[in-house]
């Protein structure tokens, strides 16, 4: 017997092995719900497949009574706004401040540790703080969002930047780079990749600034659905929604991963088979 | 012209004093290797050379004025690891050192700029054996091609000064042999002064025009920082500089005809 750390799953083994924890949760689910059903017909608590389809259709493709929507795409729309803005202006930020920090030792002496400090404060302590100066709408969520994690990126990146080998910055000056030049064509396109690397690891966080704030205070997204049909028990309407924005945050994670590879080919360059 | 002239010169760190009263006159064109054992701050006085340190005391004068105290394009430099861009390919990586000096504000060259400058750092790679290896990484690359890259690369500035240090301490004796016949040729075509730290000090024997060794006079058993090191030996092979004066002077008169 060869030791278990050397044997490996071939291509079809990959698969079966992946797909089957997928398989396992939907058998325990649709078992589960069967035998509560069987137990009290009106339970809400595990509704059957069935009426997760059927719900599933209400909120996607009929027009919501009351106001004439069609409520899971409203809802999407309101949230990937508010996501998008946040993490844009996130962004933004952190690739401004990131490589200053990183870069220019006295920008670094006079914010490094006012963002470490900042960093420390938990986001969702300050958002009272955010809806009485921001308002109630959107741009206190925004506002949070961007909170939660711009310090993170920013130490990050300046971290990133700090590990640039001393030799290349050195270089560059001795081919007659200006300060300027330097972050223009050493810094920033070594930093593009890492930083989609760390907004990967951000968007769990995002996505929970973001329901928390639409479940304390909005008219309409995601997280504002899931807590208002709480209200009601209403599973049938919660399990398809939490599914969906697993999705939508698996997607983006996974398009980022192909922006990286993409157009910064020499960060795989050299590591073995491409 | 690049006369170097080091005049006691010291070098302290916090609990450490790590070259004491140094002193030098380079003439131009100069081949110096400097050797001495680990740690005794042969980095450290390429470094101040560079302008990347600068001197506790006493002074480092170019051409009779005082060093510029940071990197510039007039001091090239090839260190062990790490000198060239990992996301450049190695055209991009040569190019870049004619962007710098073009293109103030992108740093980017454009239409027949670009072919240009291409074209001169095709010839210059051409010249260190990357003829074929345009549009890799140095990823890409193996250690003795990326060396190879890194001097192309300091080449395109046309600097005064060359310095490398233990340029070659990761290669194999067999790519190492290349690199001395490539270093000595293009020392003598660009008629820059070298300085080259090395460990192997057949390697600066085979090399240089003048050999530096680097070591401590004076030594506290109970404080090994108190004292620093200083050169030793300041050994000019004049007798090689005499043959390369004549290898020069026949490249010369070849070149007429060519
Ligand atoms: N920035 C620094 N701060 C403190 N000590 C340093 C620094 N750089 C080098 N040294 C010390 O200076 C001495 C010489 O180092 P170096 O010039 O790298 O030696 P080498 O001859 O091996 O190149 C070493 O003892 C090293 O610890
Ligand atoms: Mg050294």
């Amino acid at each position: 017997m060869r030791r278990i750390i050397n044997r490996r799953p071939g291509r079809g083994g990959v698969l079966f092995w992946g797909l089957l924890p997928f398989a396992a949760a939907c058998a325990v689910y649709a078992v589960a719900s069967a035998m509560r059903l069987a137990a009290n017909p009106n339970d809400k608590l595990l509704p059957p497949l069935s009426a997760l389809g059927e719900a599933i259709a209400r909120v996607a493709f009929s027009p919501d009574a009351r106001t004439g929507d069609y409520l899971l795409w409203v809802d999407t729309a309101a949230s990937l706004q508010r996501l998008g803005l946040g993490l844009g202006v996130s962004l933004l930020i952190a690739l401004v401040l990131g490589i200053a920090i990183g870069l220019i030792p006295y920008v670094r002496a006079g914010l490094a540790p006012f963002v470490a400090i900042l960093s420390m404060i938990p986001p969702m302590a300050v958002l009272p703080v955010l809806f009485i100066v921001f308002g109630l709408d959107e741009l206190s969520k925004v506002v949070l969002i961007v909170f939660g994690v711009v310090p993170f990126l920013i130490r990050d990146l300046a971290g990133r930047v700090g590990e640039i080998p001393r030799e290349q910055l050195i270089k560059a000056q001795t081919l007659g780079a200006s300060s300027w030049q330097i972050v223009v064509r050493v810094v920033l396109p070594q930093m593009v990749p890492r930083l989609v690397d760390a907004l990967r690891l951000s968007l769990g966080p995002a996505w929970l600034f973001l329901i928390s704030a639409e479940a304390i205070a909005a008219t309409e997204g995601l997280g504002y659905r899931i807590f208002l049909v709480r209200r009601y028990m209403a599973m049938d309407v919660i399990l398809p929604y939490v599914a969906w924005i697993t999705l939508l945050a698996f997607v983006s994670d996974y398009l980022l991963r192909r922006f990286n590879s993409r157009f910064f080919p020499w960060m795989q360059a050299g590591k073995g088979p491409s | 012209m690049s006369h170097v002239s080091v005049r006691g010169v010291w070098k302290e760190y916090p609990n450490q004093v790590v070259l004491e009263r140094v002193n030098l006159e380079i003439p131009s064109g100069e081949f110096c290797a400097l050797v001495g054992p680990s740690g005794c701050g042969k980095t450290t006085f390429l470094r101040m050379l560079l302008g990347e340190e600068s001197p506790s005391r006493g002074s480092i004068l170019l051409d009779g004025e005082p060093l510029v105290a940071e990197p510039g394009p007039e001091r090239g430099v090839v260190f062990q690891r790490y000198s060239v861009f990992p996301h450049l390919t190695a055209l991009q990586n040569v190019v870049i050192g004619r962007e710098f000096a073009s293109s103030r504000f992108l740093a980017r060259l454009f239409g027949a700029q670009r072919r240009e400058a291409e074209e001169e750092a095709k010839s210059i790679l051409a010249t260190v054996g990357l003829g074929a290896h345009l549009n890799k990484y140095p990823a890409e690359l193996s250690g003795g091609m990326q060396q190879r890259l890194a001097i192309a690369q300091a080449l395109i500035r046309k600097p005064k000064i060359l310095l490398l240090d233990e340029p070659f301490g990761a290669l194999d004796s067999g790519t190492k042999a290349q690199m001395y016949e490539l270093l000595l040729r293009l020392w003598a075509e660009e008629k820059m002064t070298v300085f080259m730290v090395t460990h192997d000090l057949k390697e600066g024997f085979t090399l240089a025009t003048r050999v530096l060794a680097f070591d401590k006079v004076r030594l506290d058993p109970t404080d090994p920082g108190a004292y620093g090191a200083t050169i030793t030996y300041n050994l000019p092979l004049d007798e090689k500089k005499a043959r390369m004066a004549q290898a020069e002077a026949a490249a010369a008169e070849a070149v007429p005809a060519s």
